[in-house]
C-alpha cells in the first residue's frame, strides 16, 4: 500500500491531537508514516502513540536545530523523508508553522499544495481535499495536479480513531540546507496554560464579545466554558475594547475554529466573526438583541441576558454532569 | 545606501460584501468591490514604521493583479509608500498561490531588496503561505508572523506568538518578513498623503518584462485544480426561545439531547 507522510506535531512530550487527526484522514488514503522531529527524549513514547493511530513507521530525527531555527530544518528534514520514500501524500497540520513547512515542501519537491482542508478523501487521480472558503460560504473540492499531493488539513477535520500499527522507529540523520540556520529564535517563553484546551483544537468553544460588556463579565463564560471543559474565545470587539486576550480572537483576522459545539455569547454576529467559526458542527447564541445576525444561523438560541442565562446553564450543566 | 523595503499586497474583493466564484472556479472579482486586504494595511504600516525609523529608506508598494488591483497600489501609496510595482497580465488570471509567489519573486528581485514585508494572509485566499514561498524563492529568511519587527545594523528582529510559546527570532537582511494584525493599528491616509499618492510613479510590469512564460502560471500553469465549487446551504435557523427565567435550563436541556452534556 503507498505511504502517506504525516509531519507530526507535538508539545512536552504529548502528540497533539490535530496529528492523531491527521493519522486517521492519512488512512483513507493509503499506510501511514509519521515525521517525527526533534522527539528528543520522548520518541519512543511518542512513537507509541503514533502507532496506536496507525503509524506503520515512524521516521525520527533529532537535532538542536528544529527547535533553534525556524520552518526550515523540518522542511530539510521533510525534503529528505519525502525524497527516500516517495509517499502518495504528504499531511500537515494547518497551523502557522506547517503551513510554511507545506509549501517549502511543495515547492522543493516540484509537487501542488492545498491549504486548509477540512476534509481529505481518496480520489481517482489522488486525495481530493474539501475546503470551506468566503467565510465558509462555499464548499470547493481540489486536487493536486502536479508532483506528490501536499496537503495541510485544519484541526478538527476528524475525530482521532485508534488503529493499532507498528510504529516502527527508523532513525533518520538530517542534513541541513544552509537555508536552515537563516532565522534564529534567541529567546523562548512558554505561555502560562489557561489549563484549558487550546482554541483551535478544542471540541467546544465558549466565546463573549461586546455583550460581555467588560473584562470582568468573561468570567461568566469562562465558567461556562469549564462546565464544559471547552476553550474561551471571544469577538473582535471585546478583544479590541481590551476584555481579553487577542491570542482568544475568533473571526477573520484572529484564529478560526471548527468545533462540535460554539457557544456565542453577546455576539452580534458580523461578517468578520463568522468567517472565524461558521463552519462549527452547533452553533448556540445568547443575546439581548432578537435581531442579532448570529441567531440566523444558530441551531438553538436564547433572546436574554447572558448574565442571567449562563450562570444558570453553568449550574444546570454541572447537575447534569453530576 | 538606503534601505530597500518592498512590501507585498493584496487586492481583494471587499468582506463584507457577497463574494462568489467565477464560472470558471476562480474569484469573482466583478460582482463585489476590491481593496487593499486588510490584513496588507499592517504591513504597508510596518514598512513606513521601518523606514521612518531608518531615516534612509524606500518603501515599494508590489501587487500582482487586474487592473483595479491599482487600487490597492494607491491605498498603499496614500499611506506614505514611495512607489508602486504593478504585475499585470491576462495571462496571470487563475494563477494559484505556488505562481504567485514566482511572479512576486521575480519582480521583487528586478525592483531590488533588503527587506520584503508581507501581510499574514490574505482575506480573500487565507492560505498564509506566500511569504513562505517567497523566502523559498528568494533563498532568503523567512521570519514569518511577527507580532513585533525591528531593523537594525543589517538584522530584522520580531517577536512571534506560538501556539506554546513567544519566541523571539533574528535573522540577517536580507529577509521576507510577514506581520500579523497585532503587530500595529496601520495608519489611514491623510488629505495630504492622498494628494501626493497621485503624484508617486507606478511602474506596470507584464510577464513578459520578469521573464516567465504564460504557461508558467494561470489556470492552466497550476499546481492544482478545483474539482468543484458549491454554496453552502443556508444554515436552517434553529429554536429561539426568549428568556423568560428558565433560558439558562432551556439551553441546557437542548445540549443534553444534542450529547454534549
Amino acid at each position: 500500500m503507498s505511504e502517506i507522510l504525516v509531519l507530526v506535531d507535538h508539545v512536552d512530550g504529548a502528540v497533539r491531537k490535530p496529528t492523531l487527526e491527521l493519522l486517521t484522514l492519512a488512512r483513507r488514503l493509503g499506510e501511514p508514516s509519521a515525521v517525527l522531529l526533534g522527539g528528543g527524549d520522548a520518541t519512543a513514547d511518542l512513537a507509541a502513540k503514533l502507532g496506536e493511530y496507525g503509524a506503520a513507521k515512524v521516521y525520527a530525527a533529532d537535532a538542536p536545530e528544529f527547535a533553534d531555527y525556524l520552518v526550515v530544518p523540518k522542511v530539510d528534514a521533510m525534503e529528505q523523508v519525502a525524497k527516500t520514500a516517495s509517499p502518495a501524500a504528504v499531511l500537515v497540520t494547518a497551523s502557522g508553522e506547517g503551513k510554511e513547512v507545506a509549501a517549502r515542501l511543495a515547492l522543493r519537491l516540484g509537487s501542488g499544495v492545498i491549504t486548509d482542508a477540512v476534509d481529505v478523501e481518496a480520489g481517482e487521480g489522488g486525495p481530493v481535499a474539501t475546503q470551506s472558503v468566503f467565510a465558509a460560504s462555499f464548499t470547493v473540492k481540489s486536487q493536486v495536479t502536479k508532483g506528490v499531493p501536499v496537503i495541510t488539513v485544519k484541526p478538527n477535520a476528524t475525530s482521532p480513531e485508534p488503529a493499532a500499527a507498528a510504529g516502527a522507529v527508523e532513525a533518520v540523520s538530517v542534513s541541513f540546507s544552509e537555508a536552515a540556520t537563516g532565522v534564529k529564535v534567541t529567546a523562548r517563553s512558554p505561555k502560562v496554560s489557561s489549563g484549558r484546551p487550546e482554541l483551535t483544537e478544542a471540541a467546544i468553544v465558549v466565546s463573549g464579545g461586546r455583550g460581555v460588556g467588560a473584562a470582568d463579565g468573561f468570567k461568566v463564560v469562562e465558567e461556562l466554558a469549564d462546565s464544559l471543559g471547552a476553550a474561551v474565545g471571544a469577538s473582535r470587539a471585546a478583544v479590541d475594547a481590551g476584555w481579553y486576550p487577542h491570542s482568544n480572537q475568533v473571526g477573520q483576522t484572529g484564529k478560526t475554529v471548527s468545533p462540535q459545539l460554539y457557544i456565542a455569547n453577546g455576539i452580534s454576529g458580523a461578517i468578520q466573526h463568522r468567517a472565524g467559526m461558521q463552519t462549527s458542527k452547533t452553533v448556540v447564541a445568547v443575546n439581548k438583541d432578537e435581531e442579532a445576525p448570529i441567531f440566523e444561523l444558530v441551531d438553538f438560541g436564547v433572546v436574554g441576558d447572558l448574565f442571567q442565562v449562563l450562570p444558570q446553564l453553568t449550574e444546570e450543566i454541572k447537575t447534569r454532569k453530576g | 545606501m538606503s534601505l530597500r523595503i518592498v512590501v507585498c499586497v493584496k487586492y481583494v474583493p471587499d468582506a463584507t460584501g457577497d463574494r462568489r466564484f467565477a464560472e470558471d472556479t476562480t474569484t469573482d472579482r466583478e460582482s463585489v468591490d476590491g481593496l487593499l486586504s486588510e490584513l496588507d494595511e499592517y504591513a504597508v504600516e510596518q514598512s513606513l514604521r521601518i523606514a521612518e525609523a531608518s531615516g534612509d529608506a524606500e518603501v515599494t508598494v508590489l501587487t500582482v493583479g487586474p487592473d483595479d488591483a491599482k487600487d490597492a497600489l494607491r491605498k498603499a501609496l496614500s499611506m506614505g509608500a514611495d512607489k508602486a510595482v504593478h504585475v499585470n497580465d491576462d495571462d496571470i488570471h487563475g494563477t494559484d498561490a505556488i505562481g504567485t509567489s514566482a511572479i512576486l519573486a521575480k519582480a521583487i528581485e528586478e525592483t531590488g531588496y533588503d527587506l520584503v514585508v508581507c501581510g499574514m494572509a490574505s482575506t480573500d485566499g487565507t492560505g498564509a503561505i506566500v511569504p513562505a514561498l517567497l523566502a523559498e524563492r528568494l533563498g532568503v529568511p523567512g521570519a514569518t508572523l511577527l507580532d513585533e519587527v525591528t531593523v537594525a545594523d543589517g538584522k530584522v528582529t520580531g517577536r512571534r506568538e506560538g501556539d506554546a510559546a513567544s519566541e523571539s527570532v533574528e535573522a540577517a537582511l536580507p529577509a521576507v518578513v510577514s506581520v500579523t494584525d497585532r503587530s500595529g493599528e496601520a495608519r489611514y491616509p491623510s488629505f495630504k498623503g492622498i494628494m501626493a499618492a497621485k503624484k508617486k510613479p507606478v511602474q506596470s510590469l507584464d510577464l513578459d518584462d520578469l521573464g516567465i512564460e504564460a504557461d508558467e502560471v494561470g489556470l492552466a500553469g497550476a499546481w492544482t485544480k478545483v474539482a468543484d465549487v458549491t454554496a453552502r446551504p443556508p444554515r436552517t435557523k434553529g429554536e429561539i426561545v426568549t428568556d423568560e427565567g428558565e433560558g439558562g435550563k432551556q439551553l441546557a436541556a437542548f445540549l443534553a439531547a444534542q450529547k454534549f452534556i
